[in-house]
């Protein structure tokens, strides 16, 4: 890409958790998701350019994982919770079909 | 009143919806079950290139017993793949949204796989209609 | 006949328009869709309003004598004229006009004289949009004269069609809440407009929640609103319902603008609401109609109607209710003096433009009805005569007042029909097979049996084409014998037709506004005498 990876947009619907709180995650990447099936004005394919793979760790530990087809929208948007286990880094990753990375971050604190 | 419909994900079929093989291949053939896995979609999507999908699967995420994988699929688009989502005990519930393209008024279905194989099942229809004469 | 029909008007007055055996602590307040006419008008209500699955033959989908039977409205009475196409040339010519918002005004003064601090007034939305001068002023007339009769709360829908940024330019300086439960902003569904307020009256907490039209973004161009998602979201409603008990309402009311069969399937599934006041569909009843416990109220439109509910509200729960749709007689309700001056004013600077004849009707000049009203196959020739088209489509709005028989036309009847911020007469090329797509969507969209699949206004209006519809039938099998009027010849799917239409939601649409395309015709033809005879074959209703 020409162009930064762009940053993404990312909510936790809570900075602190007691031990075993769910917490909500919302996050968004701005993204093309070219889907592979257009065809340009001269009518040659457009290929196709999508985030494949989508992943959250928190501290190091998957907790929640999405393959993507390209029919999720453009700027593909996630939400999803996981269980507060211990205070950590929570880690976003996008993976593009070219194989690059977009990575965002949060903490939660867990007491 | 009249909108021409532009869809910019999903143009022209170019192959045959192949969501009955992907569900085979997710499923390993087995029938799945209605009911656990809750699929929530508008009646009608208010834009085509980006309609809200959520799920919920009723489950204790335990170590012994939890959601391991979901699946989601369209029939009606060219191609039946929209996403498939992974849970863990960690995950703490089985539930998840995002935002999917829909060519026209179609079923989406969604299949949960749980820990000890055992298959559940929901359907909803999407209604995509190409414009409207608001009153 | 006309001499009774004279007697009748002669002793109709003011006291009788608002005279009620107040009952209660708390009344509310409901005017709806006036769509910007500040002005006394004519307004015909329609002759085919059809009903689909459980809507089928029951109120507001009863029109003309059975709705006046069904409600025992005496005929020739003031209600009868207002409610019902019954008679209506000759009622109008004996009761004149309805609305004005100098005269709602003047109602809404004296039910607060006779109420006290038991009152709420709320708008149910299609207010600052479809006039001239709405249009001109981006809605500031509407905003300005609305301010004068201090409403509580308000919803929308037309609204929205100002775009985003005037929307909320108008909402951060309006005074009193812009309630949309419904409405989010689309990346993280974060609430755009207060869900919710709560008003004490009467020594009752008074929960009022607003519900937008839930299909604007589809109904409306969806370029307009980019960044705000709508739809019903009954589950938020619901927890928003949950809310205002917990919080300690004894009354909540959901002032909607979903259309009368949404809010009845609504009514049915969330529970708690004690009142809806409805909106959108334009519908005008005499009486609450009530699912379960919950009353559903259908105020008409272009401030014809003023709806009072009077409610016993005690430990949580409506005890006792009265109610009266009041119709706004222009000639017998005296204009609130400083409301007329506030609309004088607006009006000063265009009032010589619009009063300008721009041509004569030997009809009634109507819209509403599901199918082409009178107005709109004026409208429908003038696309086919100035875009030199085949065929014509306009759009299925409720909006629009009505002309009488040798009544002139001036601009400001055709901007009351026509005013809108999309206006542009497209031409193009459609193949058969398109415009029957074209008409099967919009008729799925309002004779879908689901009120929740219904999202639209009435069925798109056509020009030089005919068609069959059996309403009964799913989409894609509603429509047949689609042919050319003036050739009688039926269209091929794969044939190339011109199409001159307005109002279309796409963005960058070309051409000119359809009021200068009317105004053009009318110039080349200034008497219209359009018959109501319709191209349009109807079955299944
Ligand atoms: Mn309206
Ligand atoms: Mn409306």
């Amino acid at each position: 890409m020409a162009t930064p990876a762009p940053r993404p947009r990312i909510r936790l619907d809570k900075k602190e958790a007691k031990k075993g709180d769910l917490v909500e995650v919302k996050a968004l990447v701005a993204h093309i998701m070219e889907s592979g099936q257009r065809k340009d004005k001269d009518g040659n394919v457009i290929p196709r350019k999508i985030i494949n793979k989508f992943t959250c760790e928190v501290n190091g530990q998957l907790v929640f994982a999405a393959d993507l087809e390209p029919a999720v929208s453009a700027n593909p948007y996630l939400q999803f919770k996981f269980k507060a286990e211990e205070t950590g880094k929570v880690v976003l990753t996008w993976i593009d079909d070219d194989g690059t990375k977009i990575v965002g971050e949060d903490t939660i604190t867990v007491s | 009143a009249v909108a021409v419909l532009s869809l910019g994900g999903v143009g022209p079929a170019f192959a045959k919806n192949d969501s009955d093989e992907l569900i085979k291949a997710f499923t390993g053939g087995k029938a799945p079950v209605k009911g656990k896995i809750k699929l929530d979609l508008p009646d009608i999507a208010e834009n085509g290139n980006t309609v809200p999908l959520a799920f919920t699967v009723e489950s204790p995420m335990t170590e012994a017993s939890h959601v391991t994988d979901v699946l989601i699929v369209a029939e009606g688009n060219p191609r039946g793949g929209l996403a498939t989502f992974h849970f863990s005990p960690r995950s703490g519930v089985a539930e998840a949204a995002t935002r999917i393209r829909l060519a026209e008024t179609q079923n989406v279905i969604a299949i949960a796989k749980m820990n000890d194989g055992s298959l559940f099942t929901d359907t909803r229809q999407v209604k995509v209609t190409i414009g409207g004469c608001g009153g | 006949g006309g001499s009774i029909r004279a007697f009748a008007q002669q002793r109709v007055t003011q006291a009788d328009l608002l005279a009620f055996e107040p009952v209660g602590n708390v009344t509310l307040v409901h005017v709806t869709d006036i769509h910007a006419q500040l002005m006394p008008v004519y307004f015909r209500e329609p002759t085919v309003n059809l009903g689909v699955g459980e809507a089928k033959g029951v109120p507001p989908h009863v029109t003309g004598k059975a709705l006046l039977d069904a409600y025992k409205v005496p005929a020739g009475s003031p209600l009868a004229y207002a409610l019902a196409d019954v008679d209506f040339e000759a009622l109008a010519k004996s009761y004149g006009r309805v609305g004005g918002l100098d005269r709602v005004a003047t109602v809404i003064e004296a039910i607060r004289a006779a109420r006290g601090d038991r009152v709420v007034l709320l708008d149910g939305g299609d207010t600052w949009q479809n006039s001239y001068t709405s249009l001109a002023t981006k809605g500031q007339d509407m905003v300005d004269v609305m301010a004068l009769l201090k409403p509580d709360a308000m919803t929308a829908h037309w609204e929205f069609t100002l775009g985003e940024e005037r929307v909320k330019e108008i909402v951060d300086k309006l005074g009193f809440p812009f309630l949309c439960q419904n409405v989010r902003e689309s990346e993280f569904q974060d609430e755009v407009f207060k869900a919710s307020t709560m008003i004490e009256r009467g020594g009752v907490k008074i929960a009022v929640i607003g519900q937008a039209l839930p299909y604007t973004p589809i109904a409306n161009p969806r370029w307009m609103i980019p960044n705000w998602t709508f739809g019903i979201r009954e589950k938020e409603l619901q927890a928003e319902v949950d809310k205002a008990r917990a919080a300690g309402a004894g009354l909540v009311v959901l002032l909607s603008h979903n259309g009368f069969d949404v809010d009845r399937k609504l009514a049915s599934r969330v529970k708690g609401i004690d009142v809806v006041l409805t909106a959108h569909t334009h519908d005008a009843l005499p009486a609450p109609v009530k699912v379960g416990n919950t009353l559903l109220i259908a105020s008409g439109s272009h401030g014809k109607f003023v709806s009072r509910l009077d409610l016993d509200v005690r430990d949580g729960a409506v005890r006792d209710y009265r109610y009266r749709l009041i119709p706004v007689l222009s000639d017998v309700i005296t204009p609130h003096a400083g409301v007329a001056a506030t609309i004088a004013q607006h009006r000063a600077p265009h009032e010589k433009m619009l009063g300008e004849v721009v041509g004569k009707t030997a009809t009634t000049l109507y819209r509403r009805g599901n199918f082409n009203g009178t107005f709109d196959d004026v409208i429908c020739d003038a696309l086919l005569a100035e875009r030199d088209a085949e065929i014509a489509l306009s759009p299925g709005f409720r909006w629009g007042p009505t002309l009488l028989p040798g009544q002139n036309i001036t601009r400001e009847d055709v901007y009351n029909a026509t005013a809108m911020t999309y206006p542009a007469a497209y031409r193009m090329s459609m193949t058969g097979g398109r415009l029957k797509e074209i008409l099967e969507d919009v008729a799925d969209n309002i004779f879908n049996p689901d009120p929740y699949l219904q999202q639209g206004g009435d069925m798109v209006r056509v020009g030089g084409l005919s068609y069959t519809i059996d309403v009964s039938k799913p989409i894609g099998g509603r429509i047949g014998d689609l042919a050319l009027v003036r050739t009688g010849k039926p269209l091929a799917a794969d044939k190339d037709y011109t199409v001159a239409g307005w109002a279309s939601v796409n963005e960058g649409t070309e051409g000119p506004a359809i009021w200068d395309v009317v105004f053009d015709h009318l110039k080349k033809t200034p008497t219209v005498a359009p018959t109501g005879a319709s191209t349009v074959k109807l079955s299944g209703a």
